[in-house]
C-alpha cells in the first residue's frame, strides 16, 4: 500500500468540495500476473487542506523556492508521497504543464474548478503516484524469474538481482603506456560523485568500491579506419566481442561472494586514436560508451589531440573525471534497474539531485526489491518443503529448522509491513527472509546421498540376508512341525 | 515490335518492384537475425567439466575434458566461470613420456594442457558428493570462490562429463557411481532455485544416452556419444605415449569446435550431426524435448562461448563540478606529498671491509694459535 497525502490549497477546487475535506479515499488495483496470481496495489489518499506555511510556499514564484520552504518541517516516511494541488491558474508551473514531480517524494498537480473536481484530480493524482512508486511493469520485472515470459525484454533482464551487497570495480585500461602516461584521480572522483550516490542507495545493500589500472590490456576487436572523419571506429555488432579478452585479466575478486559490477575506462592506443563507437545506424555515439546487462560498462576516452603537439612521448594524460563519472553513474543507474518511469502526459520532471538519485526513485527500487525478495523467499521455502516431501530420509538439523521458522516469520512480517505501507521495515524484513531461507535451503547437510532405488536395495540386501535367512527359516519350519507332532502325541496315548 | 517493347517496358518496373521488395525483405531479415541474437535470454555463461576416471590408461578421458576446456576458454568463458574437475593427473604422471603435456592428436600435434590450465577439483576431490555439491550449491562456507558454481537465473551452463559408464550410471574414481536419477534430481533442485537459464549436458561414456533419460526439469538439452547397449570407442593410440589419446565422439566435437569463433552463427543442429555412425561406430544421441527453443535457433556460442549482450549507453546524468572541494583536494594532495620523505637505499653492507676484517682476524687467530702451539 502506498500512502499518499493530498494537500489542497485555497483556490484549487470549488468551495463546496473544499467543505468536504479532510477525508480518505482508497484506490485499489489488482494487477494480474501469470498462473492466476494477483497483486493488490492500494493507494491510500488522505485528503486535507493546506496549512498556512504550505499556502505561503505554494504561492511563491518558482518551484525551487517552494520546495525549499516545503522541505523544512518533516522528513517523510519512506514509501509515502505528498501531492500538492494548486489552483488552475497558478504560475508555479509553466502554463502547459499539468503536473510536476519533485526530487523528494513531493509532486504538484493542477487543480480544476469543476463539479467533478475530486474525480478528475483523483485520476491525475493516481497517475502521478504510479509514476513515482509502483506500476505493473515494475512488479513484473521484479517477479520476472518466477514467471515464464513470452518475450525477452531487455529492460527486465538488465538489472541485477537483489543481493545483500555489491562490489563495484573501476578499471583503467592503458594498452599503450609508451605513448600515454595516464593519470586518473579515481579516489577523489569516487569520493565526490560515486560515494554520495552509493550512500543514497545504502539501504539497498552494502557496497564496496575498488579500482585498478591495467597496462597492455587490449580490446579483443581491431577497430576499423573511417577515412571520412579520419578516426577509428568500433561497429555495434563487434561490441559483444570486446569484453571477453579483457575479462580474464580483470581479476574478479576472490574474497567476496557478492555480484561484481565492472566499469572500464579504455584509453585507445596512439595508432588507433581517436576511437569512436558506432551504433547500429553508423552514427558515432555521443557518450562513447556501452554497457552489458548484469556485468558493467565500458567507456572509451579519447586523448585530446592537442596534447600531442608539444612534447615527446609518453604524453601525460589527465583524465577528466567529471565526464567519465557522468557516464558511469548513468550506467550504474541502468544496471540497478532505476529505469525511467511511465510519465503521465504533460508532466514536468525536476532536475535530479546532486547525488544523481531522486528519493522516490529509491522508493521505487525498494518496492520492487521487497516484492522480489518475498517471491524468492516463498519459492525457496516451497521447494524445500517439496524436496522433503519427496525424499523422506533426509535429516533436518535443529539450526536448519530454526532458520526455516525465522524465514517464515520474516515473510509474514514483510507482507504485513508492505500492506500497511511501511517501506523501510518491509524491505529489511524481506531481506532477512531471503537470507534465512537461502541459508536453510543451501545448508550443506541437506545433500542426500541416501537415494536407494529399489533394485539397488535388492541387489545389496538380498545377497547379504538370503544365505543367513535360509537355515533360519528351515529350522523354524522344523520347530513348528515338531511342536505340532508333540501336540498330536498326547492325544494318542491317553 | 511495339508489343515486345511495351512488354519489356512493363517488365522493367515490375522487376524494379520485385528487387525493392527483396531488398526490404533482406533488411528485415537482418533485423530479425539481430533480434534473434537477443532471444537467448542469458547474460553469462558457466561450464562444469568433469573427468571421472583415474589411472594412466584412462589418459583419454583427461584429454577429452581438457580439449573441451580449451575450446570453451578460447571462445571466451573466463576461468572464474569454469569449474574443471580432473580425477587424475596425466601431465605430471610418472608414466608420461612427455611430461607437462596432454596431447589430443597423435604425433603430438595439439597439446591441450597449455600454460593456463586451472584445475578446480583435482584427484581425490572429484567425488559424487563434491560434484552434487557444486551443482546444487550446498557447499560448506569455507570453499573458495573458484570452486563454486555461482550461477544465477540468467546463466547458461554447459556440463560435460566423461569416463566409464553403464546403463544408468557413471563411475567415479573406480569406487563409486552416480545414477541418472540422482543427476536428474540435482538438475531439478537447480531449477527450483533458478540456478540456470538453460543447460547443455554432454556425456561421452559407454551407454551415455541412459544418463539423460530421466531428466524432467525444463530447459535442458542433452547430447550423448552412444545409445543404451552400445559402447563408445576411443580414437587412436599414439605409439610414443602408449595409450589412446581421445575418444571418438569428443575428438570430432573438438574438430567441429576448432572452426567456431566467437562471432559464428552455427547452431545446435550442426552439433547434432557431428560424428555420424560411420566415423564414430556408436550412434550419438540427443534429447531436446525439455528445451523450449528450437535447436536451430540456438547458437553454439550460447553455451560454449561467452558472447555478452551489450547496449549502447545513450544517456548521461549531469554532475556539477564542485570547485571548492577541488581546491581543498589539491591542498591535501600537496600536503601529502610534502609529508612523504624521499626514500633512498640503505647503506650497502661494506663487503670488502668485512672480508678484509675477517681475513685479518683469521690470520691473527692463526698466528696466535701458531704462537700458542709453538709455546
Amino acid at each position: 500500500m502506498v500512502p499518499v497525502s493530498v494537500v489542497f490549497t485555497r483556490e484549487s477546487v470549488p468551495l463546496d468540495d473544499q467543505e468536504k475535506l479532510p477525508f480518505t479515499v482508497v484506490h485499489e488495483r489488482e494487477i494480474p500476473l501469470k498462473y492466476k496470481m494477483k497483486i493488490k496495489c492500494r493507494f491510500q489518499k488522505a485528503y486535507r487542506r493546506a496549512l498556512d506555511y504550505e499556502e505561503e510556499a505554494l504561492s511563491l514564484g518558482s518551484m525551487q523556492e517552494a520546495e525549499t520552504m516545503l522541505a523544512e518541517p518533516q522528513e517523510q516516511a519512506e514509501g509515502s508521497l505528498t501531492v500538492y494541488v494548486i489552483s488552475e491558474h497558478s504560475s508555479l508551473l509553466p502554463q502547459d504543464m499539468m503536473s510536476y514531480i519533485g526530487p523528494k517524494r513531493t509532486a504538484v498537480v493542477r487543480g480544476i474548478m469543476h463539479r467533478e473536481a475530486f474525480n478528475i484530480i483523483g485520476r491525475r493524482i493516481i497517475q502521478v503516484a504510479q509514476a513515482m512508486s509502483l506500476t505493473e511493469d515494475v512488479l513484473a520485472a521484479a517477479l520476472a524469474d518466477h514467471l515464464p515470459e513470452d518475450k525477452w525484454s531487455s529492460d527486465k533482464r538488465r538489472p541485477l538481482k537483489s543481493s545483500l551487497g555489491y562490489e563495484i570495480t573501476f578499471s583503467l585500461l592503458n594498452p599503450d603506456p609508451k605513448s600515454h602516461d595516464v593519470h586518473w584521480d579515481i579516489k577523489g572522483a569516487v569520493r565526490r560523485y560515486v560515494q554520495p550516490f552509493l550512500n543514497a542507495l545504502s539501504v539497498a545493500g552494502n557496497f564496496s568500491v575498488d579500482s585498478q589500472i591495467l597496462y597492455y590490456a587490449v580490446l579483443g576487436v581491431n577497430p576499423r579506419f573511417n577515412p571520412a572523419s579520419s578516426s577509428y571506429y568500433l561497429a555495434a555488432h563487434s561490441l559483444p566481442h570486446v569484453i571477453n579478452p579483457v575479462e580474464s585479466r580483470l581479476g574478479s575478486s576472490a574474497a567476496s561472494l557478492y555480484p561484481v559490477l565492472n566499469f572500464l575506462l579504455y584509453v585507445p592506443e596512439l595508432a588507433h586514436s581517436p576511437l569512436y563507437i558506432q551504433d547500429k545506424d553508423g552514427a558515432p555515439v555521443a557518450t562513447n560508451a556501452f554497457h552489458s546487462p548484469r556485468w558493467g560498462g565500458i567507456m572509451v576516452y579519447n586523448v585530446d589531440p592537442k596534447a600531442y603537439n608539444a612534447s615527446e612521448l609518453p604524453v601525460r594524460v589527465e583524465v577528466d573525471m567529471v565526464r567519465v563519472m557522468e557516464v558511469f553513474l548513468a550506467q550504474l543507474r541502468l544496471l540497478f534497474g532505476i529505469a525511467q518511469p511511465q510519465v503521465p502526459p504533460k508532466c514536468l520532471f525536476s532536475r535530479p539531485k546532486s547525488e544523481g538519485l531522486m528519493t522516490w526513485e529509491l522508493d521505487r527500487l525498494l518496492w520492487a526489491r521487497s516484492v522480489e525478495n518475498l517471491a524468492t523467499a516463498t519459492t525457496t521455502l516451497t521447494s524445500l518443503a517439496q524436496l522433503l516431501g519427496k525424499i523422506s530420509n533426509i535429516v533436518i538439523k535443529d539450526d536448519v529448522a530454526s532458520e526455516v521458522y525465522r524465514a517464515v516469520a520474516a515473510v509474514q512480517k514483510a507482507a504485513e509491513e508492505l500492506a500497511s505501507g511501511h517501506l523501510a521495515s518491509a524491505f529489511v524484513a524481506s531481506q532477512e527472509a531471503v537470507t534465512s531461507s537461502e541459508r536453510a535451503f543451501f545448508d550443506p547437510s541437506l545433500l542426500h546421498l541416501l537415494y536407494f532405488p529399489d533394485d539397488q536395495k535388492f541387489a545389496i540386501y538380498i545377497p547379504l540376508f538370503l544365505p543367513m535367512a535360509v537355515p533360519i527359516l528351515l529350522s523354524l519350519v522344523k520347530i513348528f512341525l515338531e511342536s505340532r507332532k508333540s501336540w498330536k502325541k498326547p492325544e494318542k496315548t491317553d | 515490335m511495339a508489343a515486345t517493347s511495351y512488354c519489356s517496358r512493363a517488365v522493367a518496373p515490375l522487376a524494379g518492384l520485385l528487387l525493392l521488395s527483396f531488398g526490404s525483405l533482406a533488411t528485415s531479415q537482418i533485423e530479425e537475425q539481430a533480434e534473434q541474437f537477443f532471444r537467448s535470454g542469458h547474460t553469462n555463461n558457466w561450464a562444469v567439466l568433469v573427468c571421472t576416471s583415474r589411472f594412466w590408461f584412462n589418459y583419454r578421458h583427461v584429454a577429452n575434458t581438457l580439449s573441451v576446456y580449451r575450446s570453451v576458454k578460447r571462445l571466451g568463458i573466463p576461468d572464474s566461470h569454469i569449474v574443471l574437475m580432473l580425477a587424475d593427473d596425466m601431465a605430471c604422471n610418472p608414466r608420461n613420456p612427455k611430461p607437462a603435456t596432454v596431447f589430443s592428436h597423435k604425433n603430438m600435434e595439439l597439446n591441450v594442457y597449455g600454460d593456463d590450465v586451472e584445475v578446480d577439483y583435482r584427484s581425490y576431490e572429484v567425488t559424487v558428493e563434491n560434484f552434487l555439491r557444486v551443482l546444487t550449491g550446498r557447499i560448506p562456507p569455507s570453499t573458495p570462490r573458484s570452486k563454486r558454481l555461482l550461477s544465477d537465473d540468467r546463466s547458461n551452463i554447459l556440463i560435460y562429463m566423461t569416463g566409464h559408464g553403464g546403463n544408468g550410471f557413471l563411475k567415479f574414481q573406480d569406487s563409486e557411481e552416480i545414477t541418472n536419477i540422482e543427476l536428474a534430481d540435482a538438475f531439478e533442485q537447480m531449477w527450483q532455485k533458478r540456478r540456470y537459464n538453460e543447460l547443455l549436458f554432454i556425456i561421452d561414456t559407454c551407454q551415455g544416452a541412459s544418463m539423460y533419460e530421466r531428466f524432467y526439469s525444463p530447459n535442458i538439452m542433452a547430447l550423448a556419444s552412444s545409445q543404451v547397449g552400445e559402447d563408445s570407442l576411443s580414437h587412436q593410440p599414439d605409439p610414443a605415449i602408449g595409450v589412446h589419446l581421445m575418444d571418438r565422439y569428443t575428438f570430432y566435437v573438438l574438430e567441429f569446435l576448432e572452426e567456431i569463433n566467437p562471432a559464428s552463427q552455427t547452431n545446435m543442429n550442426d552439433l547434432f550431426q557431428v560424428c555420424p555412425k560411420s566415423l564414430c561406430v556408436s550412434t550419438p544421441g540427443h534429447r531436446t524435448d525439455l528445451f523450449q527453443r528450437d535447436p536451430k535457433n540456438v547458437l553454439i556460442t550460447d553455451f560454449f562461448g561467452s558472447v555478452r549482450k551489450v547496449e549502447i549507453t545513450t544517456e548521461t546524468i549531469s554532475l556539477q563540478t564542485d570547485l571548492g572541494i577541488l581546491e581543498s583536494r589539491d591542498k591535501e594532495d600537496w600536503m601529502d606529498e610534502e609529508l612523504i620523505e624521499p626514500l633512498k637505499y640503505a647503506e650497502q653492507l661494506p663487503v670488502a671491509q668485512i672480508i678484509h676484517q675477517v681475513c685479518f682476524q683469521f690470520i691473527l687467530f692463526k698466528e696466535t694459535s701458531f704462537l700458542i702451539s709453538e709455546k
